[in-house]
This record gives structure tokens, C-alpha cells and sequence, in this order.
């Protein structure tokens, strides 16, 4: 029961995904990169820091893409295909984790907030609204140098802020949730607060949940893009924003095009992939927008 | 006793003022008793409910001499041991809208079986058994039970909510207004069901109905109440009600109401409408409106006067009650009361 329920879940979901052809799109282009990610160290065909020579012996330096050199090299001479399956394996755990904790705690701030109301709810959308003060990226950059440019700080760091927009809207939501006769009738029977947060009002926002957590994960990613460009990011862990920063800093950017072209890209492509699969989560909580 | 309820306040702090909405309310209601309550819309009948399964906001007072379910307290039972131990168990509630009282997202099989899993221990296939021997006796496929609210029609889903309201045997079922926005068969049938299920049960349940369809709690009740504007006025056995009415307001909405036997009667409306609950009225609540009012009527709240066993009226004026009924049938006395002029 418990494992087909579960089943049933994640059909249902894939269902509402690939009902949209733009949805379809993101899928994939999310389900590729996700393939990439877990078997970066098998497809890579080297080391990402590895100093690359050419046949002739000759360092491989800012090698437009050929056969030999599928994206190019960078100007260390390092194979940017191998570098950017090694970063999508970095953004994407990034994304992920900072994504998936984000929604975790707007969901749950938004729930109690809206449930208990009055002094609960004051002090906590308080609290959010001074996240909501905070502007996004110079926070981040004040947050991953105090605590340290190793990959976990950043994602503490995006979490930090990514779960504020989720809170309000969860909120917003759960208020209306709140006062639908259902949730007296669970009262009635019996139910506690908590089940009656996490049983009875949580599921009925479920597929705005689902639709915040692909913006969350998206928000994410932008969120350390731009960290790594500025330079703070972890420099164990390349990301495509990280290599931006290193191209930025070899003061190359006008020549390799090749350099620039593919993080970019790749940047895009997963957000907007992102933004695709919100939309149809979106037309489910909101059919409206289907007409359209 | 399985209800014993004595002077029940319930007021509302706004910010205009207090509001009265429950101003001392005394209710008993016997093993395997039907009683029903009756009243214009806003009268407290609601809050009365509300107040007894403890739905009332927390900024709600509530105070009550006595307010006693099995002869256990249940105005001071902490939180937790209320929540746990009568609620469901020994009062349950069949909601106002019973259309919008299940949660579109789960499966009406599924909603019963957590109110018996909230209380209870039984495992999944005696929860299913209860569900399913209850669905049977509302009339519904034991099907049903896997499907979503949305699937049932406003008929299934009251039965539904009838059916969950006796998953556990409760001592009292409170209805509030079980048939409202049904149609008259559907009406019907469900008071039919309600019948049926009280003589199949072995433990018969009380019933608390409240609604503001005179037809159907005379159809129903054992027992019936009159509320007016927070206030019970008369409370007596149904066919000694509808027979001798004592208060004036009983009469005058014995008036406004149609009659099988005479149809050609002209109906009578009592003219003007109830109080603001946040007036403070010393005296009786319906004396603007009474057309039999004395000046003693606005000084003194009249006392629950026991007329005879079981037949109480909040009424100072009970001696004049063979001339009150008299006149009560002429249009023109009610037009003489004050708030019609």
C-alpha cells in the first residue's frame, strides 16, 4: 500500500510533467544533465586540471573546439568538455540540495505561520520579511566569505535566502486552506495541530510545494552562477559559474568564445528547464492558465 | 444524562463590544433522546455546538455551571484528554455543509478510517470492516469508499459524513443542519437514513440536531428547543411543543409557518428582527418584539420557568398563556407589538 501510494506519486507527477510540451522539453533536458552529473567521472575523458598537450607536444592553450578537443581548451590548456561534466555535477548538487532545504523551510514557515496566526505568525513573516530585505547576492558573497568558500557554506549560504519567496506564497495559500470547512470537520475528529498541518492542508498545496521547488532549484543556481563568477565559490568544486570566473580572470573573454559560449548555455538550459516544469506544475494549481 | 449543560456563556470579545452570542443556556439531553433546536439564523445555535466540542476561537469565554458529558467535566478536561477522549469517541459532528467537510484530497474510505485510527487501535481491515458495514447503512456501495469527494454527488457526501460520524459508536451525534442545501427527496431520504441507522445500531446514539427547518426537527425530535437571539425560550416534548406553546415567540413562529391541515391560513410573521448581540438587554431578548409586553418584561431577565416536567419557558408572563394563544392567531395583534410600528 505504502510503496504503491508512493508509485502512484511519482506517476501522477511524471503525468503532469510531460502533459506540456514545454514541460517535456525541461524533463529531459534535466534528466540529461542529471545522467551527466552522476557519471561524470566515467564519461570524462580527462582530468579536469590536467594541462593538455597536442600531438606535436605543443601545450594545448585556448583550442577552439575541434575533433581533438570536442568544447575547446582553456587557457591552461585543460579540456573544457571534461570541465563542464565535472561542473554539472557540482551545480547540480548544489541546485539540488540548496533547492530542496529551501522549500523545506519556506514550506514549514509558511504552514506555521499560517496555522497558528497571531504572535507565531507576526514574528516569523517578520523574520521573512527581513530576509526579504536582504539584497541576494552581496548577502551571499558577505555569508560564503565569512563562513568559507567550501560548497557546503555556499549551499547554507543560498538556503539562507532562496526559502523567503516560498514562505509568503506557502502562507498566502495555507490561509485560505485554513479556513475551508474541511479543516473543522478534521478538528472535529479529533485531529491535532500537526496533523492537521501536515495531513490535511499540506497535501491540498502540494502542487504549489512542487512548483516552488523547481523555482527554488533554479533560484539556486543562478544564486551560485553569480557567487562563482564574483570568485567565491569553492575552488575544489568547479562550477560553471566558477569557470566563467576563471575565464574572466585570464582576461581571455574576447578571444574564447568557446570558453564563454558553453557555461552560459548550460546555465540557461537548466533554468529555463527549470522554469518549463514549473509552468506545468503551475497550470495544475492554476487550470486557468491552460486556456491561454 | 448523557448532556447536562447549565447556564452556558459564550461571548465573543470584539471590538465594538462583547458579544453575546451563547447568554445562558441550559440543555440536558438523555440516552437514546433526539433533540432538536430551532432558531432564526444567528440566534447562537451554531456557537452552542461549537462551544460544546470546543471549535470556538480561543479568544471565545466560555463559562457554564455545569456542563457535564457522562457525567465527566468537560469544560475544564484539559485540551489533550477532550481531544483524545470525547471528541469522536463520545461526541461527533456531523458538519453545517457536509458538501464541503471532506478534503478533496483523499479518498472518503481513506477520511473515515483516520478518525477511527486517530482514537483507536484497530488494525487496517477492521477500520475497512466498520467503514464498510457504516457505508451499507447510509445506503452507500462499499465501492465508494475508494473514491474522492469530488466523485460523489451532495446526497453522497452528506451520507458520507453520517457514516463517519458513527464510526465509533459516539454517545452523542451532534448534526448541524444535516440537510441544508439538499433537495426535499434527498431531505427525505436522509432523514430516513438517520432513522434506520438508530434502530439497526445496538447502542443507539443521542442526537443534538440543530437546523432552522421547523418541519424537520419536528419530523425528528424527541425533544425540542427554541433558540432566540443567544437565548433558549422553550424547551419542551415535541408534540407538547407544537400542542401548547407557552413563550410568545413559539407562538408567533407557529404562525409563520404552513400547515398541512389548514391550508388557506394566512402565515404571520413576526414582525421587526432579533437583537444585536452586542446590546446589553436587561430584561428579555424578544420583549421588542412581543406583542404581550409589560413593562416588568424589560427590567428582569425572566427565569427558566418549569411549566410542567420537562416543559420549560424563559417567560415571566406563562400565567396569560390561554389568552396569548388565543390572540396569537389574529394578525393585528402581532402589528400592535413595537417594533412593527
Amino acid at each position: 500500500m505504502k510503496l504503491e501510494s508512493i508509485k502512484d506519486f511519482f506517476v501522477t507527477q511524471v503525468g503532469i510533467i510531460t502533459s506540456n510540451r514545454f514541460g517535456k522539453f525541461g524533463a529531459s533536458i534535466i534528466l540529461f544533465f542529471g545522467v551527466v552529473a552522476l557519471l561524470a567521472p566515467w564519461i570524462a575523458p580527462h582530468d579536469l586540471w590536467e594541462s593538455l598537450r597536442d600531438s606535436n607536444g605543443k601545450l594545448a592553450m585556448l583550442r577552439p573546439p575541434s575533433l581533438e578537443f570536442p568544447l575547446g581548451t582553456t587557457a591552461m590548456g585543460r579540456d573544457i568538455l571534461s570541465q563542464m561534466i565535472f561542473a554539472t555535477r557540482t551545480t547540480f548538487l548544489i541546485g539540488l540540495v540548496s533547492g530542496l532545504i529551501s522549500i523545506v523551510i519556506g514550506a514549514n514557515i509558511g504552514l506555521l505561520s499560517a496555522f497558528y496566526g497571531g504572535k507565531i505568525d507576526e514574528i516569523l513573516m517578520r523574520f521573512t520579511d527581513i530576509v526579504y530585505g536582504m539584497p541576494f547576492l552581496p548577502f551571499l558573497i558577505v555569508l560564503i566569505s565569512l563562513f568559507g568558500r567550501n560548497i557546503w557554506f555556499v549551499i547554507i549560504a543560498i538556503c539562507c535566502i532562496v526559502w523567503r519567496t516560498s514562505a509568503r506564497v506557502v502562507r498566502s495559500q495555507a490561509l485560505a486552506i485554513r479556513q475551508r470547512q474541511f479543516i473543522m470537520a478534521a478538528r472535529a475528529r479529533g485531529c491535532s495541530n500537526l496533523r492537521i498541518i501536515y495531513g490535511h492542508i499540506m497535501p491540498n498545496i502540494l502542487p504549489l510545494l512542487l512548483l516552488y521547488t523547481s523555482f527554488n532549484i533554479a533560484w539556486s543556481v543562478l544564486a551560485e552562477a553569480g557567487a562563482s563568477f564574483l570568485g567565491f565559490s569553492d575552488p575544489d568544486n568547479l562550477t560553471w559559474g566558477g569557470m566563467l570566473y576563471n575565464l574572466w580572470i585570464s582576461g581571455k573573454i574576447r578571444t574564447a568564445w568557446w570558453w564563454f559560449a558553453w557555461p552560459s548555455i548550460c546555465i540557461i538550459l537548466l533554468v529555463s528547464s527549470l522554469v518549463f516544469i514549473s509552468r506545468a506544475y503551475e497550470e495544475v494549481a492554476n487550470p486557468r492558465l491552460k486556456q491561454r | 444524562m448523557i448532556l447536562e449543560i447549565e447556564n452556558l456563556k459564550t461571548y465573543y470579545q470584539t471590538e465594538k463590544g462583547v458579544v453575546k452570542a451563547n447568554d445562558g443556556i441550559s440543555l440536558s439531553i438523555k440516552e437514546n433522546e433526539v433533540v432538536g433546536l430551532a432558531g432564526e439564523s444567528g440566534c447562537g445555535k451554531s456557537t452552542l455546538i461549537r462551544t460544546i466540542i470546543r471549535l470556538v476561537p480561543k479568544s471565545a469565554q466560555v463559562t457554564a455551571d455545569k456542563m457535564k458529558f457522562n457525567g465527566q467535566d468537560i469544560l475544564s478536561m484539559p485540551e489533550k484528554d477532550f481531544r483524545e477522549k470525547i471528541l469522536w469517541q463520545g461526541i461527533s459532528l456531523v458538519p453545517q455543509s457536509a458538501m464541503n467537510a471532506l478534503n478533496p484530497v483523499y479518498r472518503v474510505g481513506e477520511q473515515c478510517i483516520e478518525a477511527i485510527n486517530a482514537h483507536t487501535e484497530y488494525d487496517k481491515a477492521e477500520c475497512e470492516k466498520i467503514v464498510k458495514r457504516l457505508f451499507d447503512a447510509v445506503g452507500l456501495q462499499a465501492g465508494m469508499m475508494k473514491a474522492y469527494p469530488h466523485e460523489f454527488s451532495g446526497g453522497m457526501r452528506q451520507r458520507a459524513m453520517i457514516a463517519m460520524s458513527l464510526v465509533l459508536n459516539p454517545a452523542l451525534v451532534i448534526m448541524d443542519e444535516p440537510t441544508t442545501g439538499l433537495d426535499v427527496l434527498v431531505q427525505e431520504r436522509i432523514l430516513r437514513n438517520i432513522k434506520e441507522i438508530r434502530q439497526k445500531a445496538k447502542s443507539a446514539a443521542s442526537i443534538l440536531l440543530i437546523t432552522h427547518d421547523i418541519s424537520v426537527i419536528a419530523e425528528m425530535s424527541d425533544r425540542i428547543g427554541i433558540m432566540y437571539a443567544g437565548r433558549l425560550m422553550e424547551s419542551a416534548e415535541s408534540m407538547e411543543l407544537f400542542n401548547e406553546p407557552y413563550h410568545p415567540y413559539t407562538l408567533g413562529l407557529k404562525n409563520a409557518f404552513p400547515s398541512i391541515k389548514a391550508i388557506d391560513r394566512e402565515l404571520i410573521s413576526i414582525p421587526g428582527s432579533p437583537p444585536n448581540l452586542i446590546e446589553d438587554i436587561p430584561g428579555c431578548v424578544f420583549a421588542f418584539r412581543c406583542p404581550f409586553v409589560i413593562a416588568e418584561c424589560e427590567k428582569t431577565r425572566p427565569p427558566d420557568l418549569e411549566v410542567r416536567p420537562g416543559h420549560v419557558v424563559h417567560c415571566i408572563r406563562t400565567d396569560h398563556v390561554e389568552e396569548f394563544r388565543k390572540l396569537a392567531g389574529d394578525k393585528k395583534t402581532w402589528q400592535s407589538s413595537r417594533s412593527a410600528t
